[in-house]
């Protein structure tokens, strides 16, 4: 059975998110990945390995270890990663435009 | 509906361009960024300082929910009165670099205007790490995983 795997599948799981989360701030390797969790260490891989296959995260080899990034180039394709940047601006631009248009200058 | 804010961000580029329409007269937009009371409404921030002049500087302080206070400042480069802003920008205590801002401001009718910010990060890899942050931040809201994996690294 081919499961159609996407950015929303990977990021519906609350492992998965905090994989990512993790990630975001340095590479580590599977196992490193693993001690954060009470999870078994093939719970893991099996959430790693959905996580590499919707291509959120890269992997490098790293001497005999593997290493795991995530993979910044996936937001070009995927606008998700973006839109809560955009969505950032945009609130804040919406909630400039509603001060200054009940503006009224003093004196 | 027409979305109001754009980003664009080219892949492998160190830079990126927002650009938002507002239902503004230009010299009120303009306003929103260079009064330090109206600056504090919109941005949720305390502002500290604000030199609204060439080789001036500001200083912002927000504090989140848990009442810990963030530092943001930067150097305001040129200060051009219904034109332009150009400053540089940076988190206080915190791994991202110092980023640089072109602001452009301009009128499309007496009633709206525009707004076009133009950010250079120090690398490619530093813009994607900002780019990441408010989804990043997104999930973790959701979810609030974060706090418990960093307690279980301590």
């Amino acid at each position: 059975m081919e499961l159609r795997r996407d950015v929303f599948q990977a990021i519906a799981d609350p492992t998965r998110r905090a994989i990512i989360t993790l990630l975001a701030l340095q590479a580590m390797t599977p196992t490193a990945i693993a001690e954060n969790f009470n999870s078994s260490r093939q719970t893991i891989s099996k959430h790693i390995q959905i996580l590499t296959e919707c291509e959120l995260l890269k992997q490098e080899q790293n001497g005999r270890e593997i290493l795991y990034h995530i993979n910044a180039k996936k937001m070009k394709e995927v606008a998700d990663f973006i839109e809560p940047f955009r969505k950032m601006w945009d609130d804040r631009f919406n909630k400039l435009e509603t001060i200054m248009k009940n503006y009224k200058p003093k004196n | 509906m027409e979305q109001k804010t754009h980003v664009h961000a080219e892949e492998g580029k160190q830079d990126i361009m927002i650009t938002r329409e507002f239902d503004l007269p230009l010299e009120l937009l303009f306003k929103a960024y260079a009064d330090p009371e109206i600056v504090e409404q919109w941005m949720g921030t305390k502002v500290l300082k604000l030199e609204n002049k060439n080789h001036g500087s500001y200083q912002f302080e927000t504090t989140d929910p848990k009442g810990n206070k963030h530092g943001f400042h930067g150097t305001i480069h040129e200060f051009c009165l219904n034109r332009k802003i150009t400053r540089t920008f940076e988190m206080e205590n915190t791994p991202f670099a110092v980023q640089l801002e072109f602001l452009e401001f301009e009128e499309l009718t007496q009633e709206t205007s525009r707004l076009k910010m133009h950010i250079v990060f120090k690398s490619v890899a530093h813009r994607d790490q900002m780019l990441q942050l408010p989804f990043i931040q997104g999930i973790n809201m959701a979810h609030n995983r974060l706090q418990d994996i960093l307690n279980k690294l301590k």
